[in-house]
Order: structure tokens, then C-alpha cells, then sequence
């Protein structure tokens, strides 16, 4: 089991190229995060979840889906961390198991309206399913 | 001078206009914009991971063809643009990916990032010069006060995107004020709208995209300016009740062929 | 033939635990020359040293080899163990088995073969080391401290006070430094300038100091104890030795619109003015960029006003050249500017500043007269945010901000809150951190009273974002104990921006080749055991130019920077090294190559009269080292194409019997 962890937990690293260790502890990530109310665990959680190996409940959790990808927590992060791109690599770790995804092409035409572009149906199914 | 232009999927279908206004501004300021044959949509975001290689070939392509064509790459919707630089970045820098996304593309000669890649805000005021913008300009939009709405896949990352001040950026301000309009600073400019997330989450996406509006509203903005379908529709969504228009609208209105581009 | 002995140093575990010293002394014992080798614990000790001495008696050795640390840690140490047992100083050589092999290598076999052929190739040197006698040279007993910030007044009042001259070069046109801008000073709440400006006045009535204000260094030529140093006095305009600084050319001046840089621009100056009421020299200053006379040649009304006649709009920069024995880099600090942070909107909203800018909001001398009042309005703040670590602490490739931790925030930050909470009760204050770093005598307790008593509410996390809405700033940020993100509407924000060393410091020691960090501090020689020293001999460090900075320390290393110049000074000769260039005439074909690379100025050309065949001499043009000047870089050695040049102690033939005994 503890091998397992390892595992995810380096796969994670890897596919990001994030390294958590480089965190510092200072929040300026989730002190920025606009989607900050809408997360169970925060974008500092998640470095230092990852980097403790505490990643079950994040790969679990509907804070996966909720993150904008908007770069804010990158852009500002003092230490160079990147907590998007852990993010996006815990996401990808669960909704590339099978059966995992998040979002289907059949969930689509319910939520469509008249007006949504293109690019909104492409990217979440982009983000959340495989 | 002509360019490599990479319209996008919602530039075919939901923002035409984006699209019109885009070629017909460039016809005026001497720019020829030539499609790309046969691209493919490039997905809509850019997967950070760094062994999603799939995902990322149909930018590769585009990039490959403009280099072939030994032209710069441009387009108009942020979300395109963030996915093509991004991609091209990970193409000059990440070797190993480089190598597997060039393993399947065989093409003749391998795609290391040859391709310079421009937003066309940035057409404007690298290449063209937002000074000549300016000459081109019959009908100037004076007494208009415009916020633009960069939101967070024109500036972000910064380390890629290197468009802008990410904090601080000028670049849509300057092209409002060669247009003859005054342009406003307000704080949620370089914020998100909510983004793709609008499907998932409505409520969300309804939350952010009210700030912004709010934000623009407070300055006493009369029009909140973007170069992004999804922001645009988010925003007219969820209650603006000020007009959000694209940039290349307003630039149509300017240079007098917006009746035009709708013809 | 020489008779060599060597002694391998154990350093107790650092180089035993990675080299077989016993293998290393055993297999030395064969090579030539080497009559008597062994090892030791701690060379470097009493009984160490002794060991050396006493064997070099027994075995009559000429030359020692010690396989040990690095030469700069201990090579005068066995120099001057080699003098004590009547051998020249000149023939040890250290073989670095220490830093370069057992602190590297983590493999004994490794170690222990690299730590061999590194003593196999000191031993290859000294067989062809000869005796070396160092020259000297005269001292001129005078110093030149250059930054008139608190930490080159201390320096230069206790040069002055050991009785030897000194003279302070000050780009602006008053001394007082940043300390002068400060309000109170930390733990003890002195008003600074209560504290600062008697210091001042000791300096401008100590017959021993001069102040060169308003002035920069141009140029500095010569080596340690033989500084020839150009400073240029800028026009200021007015005849400084006349002007009585009674001000009332800087009231009656109709330029009123300077931005005044004391006050960090927040209120606005004269063309003509007087930085402070303390400033020393207490003498006026036009502003070339700013006053009509001297832009257009209309106005002129200070010289009418004056009634001691001291304006000159003829002055001109003048260029003074003095001689120096000892330089001491005193160049301070600035923040840094905060355009790259704009995520906390000091851009875009006046409400937002520097901590430093808060020091003049709340000095009694300041734009609003010691009231805290907002910029933008003039309104009573009652909501205040302070943000830490501000460009401080950020990773080295991000581009903007410091690697650094600036040291002094986290304490001007609690006296900031503390001095807001005790004179405005009425106003809420936050200080959002990271770490609250607080090592100083008496500074933790400082900073648990702005808790405890006054109630400031300290938030662990950081700021992500900082809206202007109205006349409030929406501060958004973490709270990472409670797990929240908080907004606060604050009414004004203070940015605790990292510092950096003046600009003026990097060509400063390109001028006086010392060296400097990555960040632009001043390097010190050895940064445990010669912290107020810079490598260059000579040169000394004071203050904040060396690394961050609060008062106390400052003042500390600038009284140890005068000690050392004291030492210096109180010399009457300067014994050299003896390792300088020298060329070998006959070979020199007058080039001019190792003239044009010598980064000190010691190779000269000479005409010299030469003996040739058939009994005829011609006149030849060859190198003339200064052997005073040289610093023995051996620069001009690789850039002669006729091998005329040589090292002294590091001779052409000795580097390459080195390399033949590491490649054997």
C-alpha cells in the first residue's frame, strides 16, 4: 500500500513537473485562488498533500473540478511552484482510471443553452474526462 | 505582409463576428491573414501535464504549417492563442516531449518551436504599431469609457505567454486609446470569469463573472472589451448590464466598416 | 636537492572520515625530496604546529608540505609556523585535501587516491619553491569612507577618534542616510532622529573628518596603505563655505513643484532646497533639472534673496584628488521597486505603499506632519493591512523580488502596528506574514507586545490580490491557521518591500576590483572570521552594503570596519607578497600585452640599454613590474606570447611540475 502511494505520488510529480518541496508555506496561492470557496482542499493543500503523500482524499475530493486553470496561483507564487499544474495532474490521475470520468459527451446536451461556445464544451470535456 | 491565421472552433460558429471583424481590420492595416488548411480545433485548454501528447498534436500541426510557410502564427480567441504558445514553448523546451509529439507527427523535418506565435493584440502593436492603428482611424470613439477584460489565458502564465505585464497590462488600453476612447483600470480585469467551469458549476462561474462586471461598473466603464468567446459569453450571461463587444468589433467601428464586416 | 616533510591533518573526522591519512603519509614518504612525512589530528593546532617545528629540527627539513584544509584557511598559519622553526615562509605549500577531495568524495579508496596525488603534486612545487622576501611599502595614514548613512558616520567617528583623518564622500547633498527618513527606531522606540543627528553634528565639528556631499567617487588607482582616489563634487551652486543655511532662498524659490525625495515624493520640494532642518552640511542645493536660472537664465531670485551672497549659477563640478591608505564601502540600501509586484495595485492606488513611505507618513518632519493620513484623501486610515516579505524570499528565476530573506521587515513591520495601534486606538491593524523572524536582543518580546497589548492582528499567510474599490482596498488573502481566505476592506496597505544594495555599489567595486554576490552585496573576505573585510586589501565593509542590515548591527559592523582601518593605519610600513610578476627582460619582445590586461596598473614599459654581439647595445622597450602594485593575479603570465612574464612563487616551471606529477 505504502508503495502504492509512493507511486501516484511520484507519478504525479513527474507528469506535472512540479516540485512541492520548493513551497515555502506562505498561502499567496490560495489567498489569490478566485474558485477558493468553492474547494474542499486549497491550492496550498494540494502541495502539501502531494508532497506528504496524502493524496487519496484529494483524488476523491470535487476540488478537482473546480479549479479554474486560471494561473493565477502560478503567476504569484513567490517560490516558483506551480500549483495548477498539481492540480491538473491529480485530476488526470483520477479521471484517467476507468470508468472515472467526470463528464461525459452525454452529459453535454443537457447543460447546453443557445449562446455557450464551442470552446466551452471542448475544454471541459478536455478537463474532465478521458 | 501575410501571416498563418488560426481561427479556432467558436470563431466558426458562436463568434463569427470576432472572426469577420478580425480580417477585414487586417485587410485595412495591410496585414493578409491566410487560414490554415485543414486545422483542427485545438481543444479549448492547454493540459499541463507533461505526457498529455495527444491532445496537443493539432496545435503542432498548425505550427508546423506556418513554419513551412515561414509565417507567424495569429489568432484572435485567447483561449486558441494560450494553447498555441503554450504548446509551442513545450515544443523549444520539454525534449522529451518534443521528441514523442515529433514521433508522431513524421514529418519531414522535426517541429522544435520554430514558429513565432502572436496573439493579434500583438500584430498590432508589434507588428503593425498601435501608432498606424491609429491613422487608419476614421470614426474616433471619443467620450467612450472602455474596460478591457483580459481575464486569464491572455497574460497566463506570464514565464510562456510573455505578452504583457501579467499585474499591470497595457497592451488592449493602448489599442482603446488609439481608437480614440478613453480606456478605465479596474482591479478585476486580469481576473477569471469562470471559464469553462460554467458548465460544471453555473453558480461559479456566475459568481466571478459578476465581479468583473461589477469591478469594470464601478469604474464607470460603458463597455467592457475582450478578445475571448467564453468570457464574453459568461459575462453577458450572468447579468452584465453593460455591453461586453470584442476587440475587433470595436476596431471595425473605428475604422468605419462595421456595417461592413455585417453585410 | 631540497629535504621535504609532510604532514597530513586529520581535521578531526572532516578529512580522516573520507581519507586513509595513514595511507596518504605512508605513500608520500617515497616520493622525491620527501625525508619524513606523518599525520596528526589537527595540524592546525598547538601541539600540531609543534610537531612541524620540532621535525623540521630533527630531519633539517628545507620545505614542508601540509595536506590539510584550503590555503585560505590556514596557509599563514603555517607560513608563520615555518617562520617560527627558521625556515622561509615561502617554502610551504598546502595541498587542499579538504575542500577539494574529502568533503567532495564520498568513497574512502576515491578519497584516499585523490588526497595521494594532490600531496604528489605540492611536493612536485616545492622542490622548485625558492625563499621569497616580501617588500614593503609605506602607509598614507588617512581613510575615505564613501555613504554617509549611519553606518559611515559610526565608521568615520571612530577613525577620527583613534586620531587618524577621514573623509566621507556622500552623493547626496546631506549625510544621514536612510536613518535620517526613519521615525522611531526598533525595540526601544527612540526617535530616530534624536539619536541620528547628534551623531551628525559630532561628524561636521570633528576637526579630523571631511564631508564630501553633493559628491561621488570617479576614480580609484594604488593598493592597500596607497589609494589614489578621485572624488567629484558636484555644483550644487551654492558656495558652500559662505551659505549659513538660514533657508530663505528655499522659501522664496517659485519652483514649488519638485517632487521632494526625502519625503519619497509624497510632497513637493523647491529648486532650491535644504533636504531637512538637521542636514549636515546645513548648505542649500539647486536642482540643475528644476530651476529656471540655470535651465532658461530667467529668475535668479535666491541670489537677490540671499544675503550672504553664496549662490553661484557659474559653479562648475570640481574634481578633488586625494591619497588614501584605507577605502571603507558604506553605500547602504534602497527598496526595491515595487512596479513588478502590481498584484498588490501600488500602481494603481496611492493608498498602497512602502513601509518606508509609512516612516514619513508618521515622522513628525514628514508631508503631513507626523499625522497618519491617507494620500490619496488626507482622510484618518481606521482599517491598516501590512504585507510581508514583499519581493523578499521569491525564488531566484521568478524574475522579480530577492532570494533573500531583507531581515529587517518583520521588525519595523511589529513597530509599525505597535506606534499605529498606540497613537490611533481606534484603528484596526493586520499584519499578514509568513514567518515572523525576530533573532535580536530584546526583539521577540517586542514583537509579542504589538500582539498581546495592542491588539494587532497578526494572520499567517499571504496576500494574493489587492483590489481599489472606492476609497477602500479589498485585500484579498490566506488565513492558513483558520483555513480561510480572507477579504479585509483596509483603508491603507503597507507593502514591507525587500531592500536591495544601492545601485551605486556595483560600480563601486568594479572601481575597487572587490568583489560582489549575485545580489550586489559586497563580499567578505572569509564570512564567519573576516566579516568587515573584502577580499581586496584595504577595502572594509560597513553596513547594509554587505548584506541586510537593522541599526544595531549596522552600527556594530561599522565600528568593527573602523577597527580594522584603525589597525591598518596605525602601520608605518605594509609588508607585501612577495608572489608578484616580474619579467624576464631578455625575452620581453615589448608588446604591450601584459600592460593592457593587468587589471592594477603595475606593468609599466621602460626604454633599457641592452648589450649586443660585436660589442654594440641597442635601446630595447621591456615590461617593468611594480612589484607594490602587483596583486599577483598572474593574468599578464597567460598573455605573454614570449613566456618573459612569471609569478613569483607560482613560477611557470612550478605549475607544470605540478600537472606532470597529477597526470604521472
Amino acid at each position: 500500500m505504502r508503495k502504492e502511494i509512493e507511486n501516484l505520488q511520484n507519478e504525479i510529480i513527474r507528469i506535472s513537473g512540479v516540485n512541492p518541496r520548493k513551497c515555502m508555506r506562505c498561502g499567496k496561492c490560495s489567498g489569490t485562488c478566485p474558485a477558493y470557496d468553492e474547494m474542499e482542499y486549497h491550492p496550498h493543500q494540494f502541495v502539501s498533500m502531494v508532497e506528504s503523500g496524502d493524496i487519496e482524499p484529494l483524488l476523491n475530493s470535487k476540488s478537482l473540478y473546480q479549479c479554474l486553470t486560471c494561473f493565477a496561483c502560478v503567476d504569484r507564487c513567490p517560490r516558483g511552484v506551480e500549483p495548477a499544474k498539481l492540480i491538473e495532474a491529480v485530476r488526470l490521475a483520477a479521471v484517467r482510471k476507468q470508468g472515472q470520468n467526470h463528464m461525459t459527451a452525454n452529459d453535454i446536451p443537457e447543460k447546453l443553452d443557445e449562446d455557450i461556445p464551442q470552446q466551452a464544451l471542448v475544454s471541459a470535456l478536455r478537463k474532465y474526462s478521458k | 505582409m501575410k501571416v498563418s491565421y488560426f481561427p479556432g472552433c467558436t470563431l466558426k460558429t458562436k463568434a463569427k463576428d470576432l472572426d469577420a471583424y478580425a480580417r477585414k481590420c487586417a485587410e485595412i492595416l495591410g496585414i493578409t491573414l491566410e487560414e490554415i488548411e485543414n486545422w483542427q480545433c485545438c481543444g479549448g485548454v492547454f493540459t499541463t501535464a507533461r505526457d498529455e501528447i495527444a491532445t496537443k498534436l493539432s496545435s503542432v500541426r498548425a505550427l508546423n504549417d506556418a513554419k513551412e510557410k515561414n509565417q507567424a502564427l495569429v489568432s484572435v480567441c485567447s483561449a486558441c492563442h494560450n494553447v498555441l504558445k503554450q504548446t509551442n514553448y513545450a515544443m523549444q523546451t520539454d525534449e522529451e516531449f518534443a521528441s514523442r509529439a515529433n514521433n508522431y507527427m513524421q514529418l519531414d523535418e522535426a517541429y522544435l518551436g520554430e514558429t513565432q506565435v502572436l496573439h493579434y493584440l500583438e500584430l498590432l502593436r508589434d507588428v503593425v504599431g498601435f501608432d498606424k492603428v491609429a491613422e487608419k482611424v476614421v470614426n474616433p470613439l471619443k467620450g467612450k469609457k472602455i474596460a478591457a477584460y483580459y481575464g486569464c489565458l491572455l497574460l497566463r502564465p506570464n514565464s510562456v505567454m510573455k505578452m504583457d505585464d501579467p499585474e499591470n497590462p497595457t497592451i488592449i488600453e493602448d489599442l482603446i486609446r488609439a481608437l480614440g476612447a478613453e480606456a478605465v483600470i479596474y482591479p478585476y480585469r486580469n481576473e477569471c470569469c469562470g471559464g469553462y467551469v460554467a458548465l460544471e458549476n453555473p453558480d461559479s462561474a456566475k459568481e466571478k463573472s459578476l465581479k468583473v462586471t461589477n469591478s469594470a461598473k464601478n469604474a464607470e466603464a460603458d463597455i467592457i472589451l475582450t478578445a475571448c468567446p467564453l468570457c464574453k459569453y459568461n459575462l453577458e450571461k450572468n447579468g452584465a448590464d453593460i455591453p461586453v463587444v470584442y476587440f475587433t468589433e470595436l476596431m471595425a467601428e473605428a475604422f468605419g466598416i462595421k456595417e461592413d464586416c455585417n453585410a | 636537492m631540497q629535504r621535504i616533510g609532510v604532514f597530513v591533518c586529520w581535521c578531526g573526522s572532516n578529512i580522516a572520515g573520507t581519507v586513509d591519512v595513514q595511507a596518504v603519509s605512508e605513500a608520500l614518504k617515497n616520493e622525491p625530496g620527501v625525508v619524513f612525512s606523518t599525520n596528526y589530528q589537527y595540524m592546525c593546532s598547538q601541539a600540531g604546529q609543534e610537531l612541524i617545528i620540532n621535525s623540521v629540527k630533527e630531519h633539517n627539513l628545507t620545505g614542508i608540505v601540509v595536506c590539510s584544509c584550503s590555503p585560505r584557511m590556514h596557509e599563514a598559519t603555517f607560513r608563520k609556523t615555518a617562520a617560527a622553526a627558521g625556515i622561509n615562509p615561502y617554502m610551504v605549500e598546502i595541498a587542499n585535501i579538504r575542500e577539494q577531495c574529502s568533503w567532495i568524495h564520498k568513497d574512502m579508496e576515491i578519497g584516499t587516491e585523490k588526497a595521494i596525488i594532490l600531496g604528489k603534486a605540492a611536493i612536485a612545487k616545492v622542490n622548485l619553491n625558492a625563499p621569497l622576501t616580501p617588500g614593503e611599502s609605506p602607509v598614507t595614514k588617512r581613510a575615505l569612507v564613501i555613504g554617509g548613512g549611519i553606518a559611515g558616520i559610526q565608521t568615520a567617528l571612530d577613525i577620527a577618534e583613534a586620531g587618524f583623518p577621514v573623509d566621507i564622500v556622500e552623493t547626496k547633498p546631506t549625510i544621514g542616510g536612510k536613518m535620517a527618513q526613519i521615525d522611531k527606531t526598533f525595540p526601544t522606540l527612540d526617535c530616530a532622529a534624536c539619536i541620528l543627528t547628534p551623531k551628525m553634528v559630532d561628524v561636521a565639528q570633528n576637526d579630523k573628518i571631511r564631508i564630501f556631499s553633493y559628491s561621488e567617487v570617479e576614480d580609484v588607482k594604488g593598493f592597500v596603505g596607497n589609494f589614489d582616489v578621485k572624488i567629484k563634487k558636484k555644483a550644487r551652486y551654492v558656495k558652500e563655505d559662505i551659505c549659513t543655511g538660514c533657508g530663505v532662498c528655499t522659501e522664496k524659490c517659485p519652483m514649488k513643484k519638485v517632487p521632494n525625495e526625502f519625503n519619497l515624493g509624497m510632497d513637493n520640494r523647491r529648486a532650491i532646497y535644504i533636504p531637512f532642518a538637521q542636514a549636515v552640511p546645513k548648505v542649500a542645493t539647486i536642482d540643475p533639472n528644476a530651476c529656471n536660472m540655470l535651465k532658461s537664465g530667467k529668475c535668479g531670485l535666491c541670489a537677490k534673496v540671499c544675503t550672504a551672497g553664496a549662490i553661484d549659477y557659474t559653479q562648475k563640478d570640481e574634481i578633488i584628488e586625494e591619497k588614501y591608505g584605507a577605502i571603507v564601502a558604506a553605500t547602504g540600501f534602497n527598496p526595491i521597486s515595487m512596479d513588478k509586484f502590481d498584484e498588490y495595485a501600488y500602481n494603481q492606488s496611492k493608498d498602497v505603499i512602502t513601509s518606508l513611505e509609512f516612516e514619513r507618513l508618521t515622522n513628525a518632519a514628514g508631508p503631513t506632519a507626523g499625522k497618519l493620513l491617507r494620500p490619496s484623501d488626507g482622510k484618518h486610515p481606521h482599517k491598516i493591512v501590512f504585507v510581508q516579505c514583499v519581493g523578499s524570499r521569491c525564488e531566484s528565476c521568478a524574475e522579480k523580488g530577492k532570494e533573500y530573506c531583507s531581515k529587517i521587515c518583520c521588525m519595523y513591520t511589529a513597530k509599525h502596528a505597535m506606534l499605529t495601534r498606540d497613537k490611533y486606538p481606534d484603528t484596526e491593524v493586520y499584519v499578514f506574514y509568513i514567518d515572523v523572524r525576530t533573532p535580536g536582543k530584546a526583539f521577540d518580546e517586542f514583537y509579542r507586545r504589538a500582539v498581546e497589548e495592542y491588539n494587532v492582528h497578526y494572520i499567517k499567510g499571504m496576500v494574493g490580490k489587492i483590489s481599489p474599490e472606492g476609497d477602500k482596498l479589498m485585500v484579498r488573502g490566506s488565513d492558513l491557521l483558520n483555513n480561510k481566505q480572507l477579504t479585509i476592506d483596509a483603508d491603507l496597505v503597507v507593502l514591507a518591500a525587500a531592500i536591495e544594495p544601492d545601485k551605486s555599489a556595483r560600480p563601486l567595486a568594479t572601481m575597487l576590483t572587490a568583489s560582489m554576490d549575485t545580489n550586489d552585496f559586497f563580499t567578505e573576505a572569509h564570512p564567519k572570521l573576516r566579516p568587515v573585510e573584502s577580499p581586496t586589501a584595504g577595502v572594509f565593509l560597513s553596513g547594509a552594503c554587505q548584506g541586510p542590515k537593522d541599526i544595531p548591527e549596522t552600527v556594530s559592523q561599522a565600528s568593527a570596519a573602523a577597527a580594522k582601518v584603525i589597525g591598518l593605519l596605525a602601520k608605518d610600513k605594509l609588508t607585501g607578497n612577495p608572489c608578484v610578476a616580474q619579467a624576464n627582460e631578455l625575452m620581453c619582445n615589448g608588446c604591450s600585452s601584459c600592460e593592457k590586461v593587468c587589471p592594477y596598473g603595475a606593468i609599466t614599459y621602460v626604454d633599457k640599454e641592452f648589450r649586443m654581439p660585436n660589442r654594440t647595445t641597442a635601446i630595447r622597450r621591456v615590461a617593468s613590474v611594480n612589484p607594490a602594485v602587483c596583486q599577483g593575479c598572474g593574468a599578464c603570465t597567460v598573455a605573454c606570447p614570449s613566456g618573459a612574464m612569471d609569478l613569483n612563487g607560482f613560477l611557470n616551471k612550478q605549475i607544470i611540475a605540478e600537472v606532470d606529477a597529477i597526470c604521472k
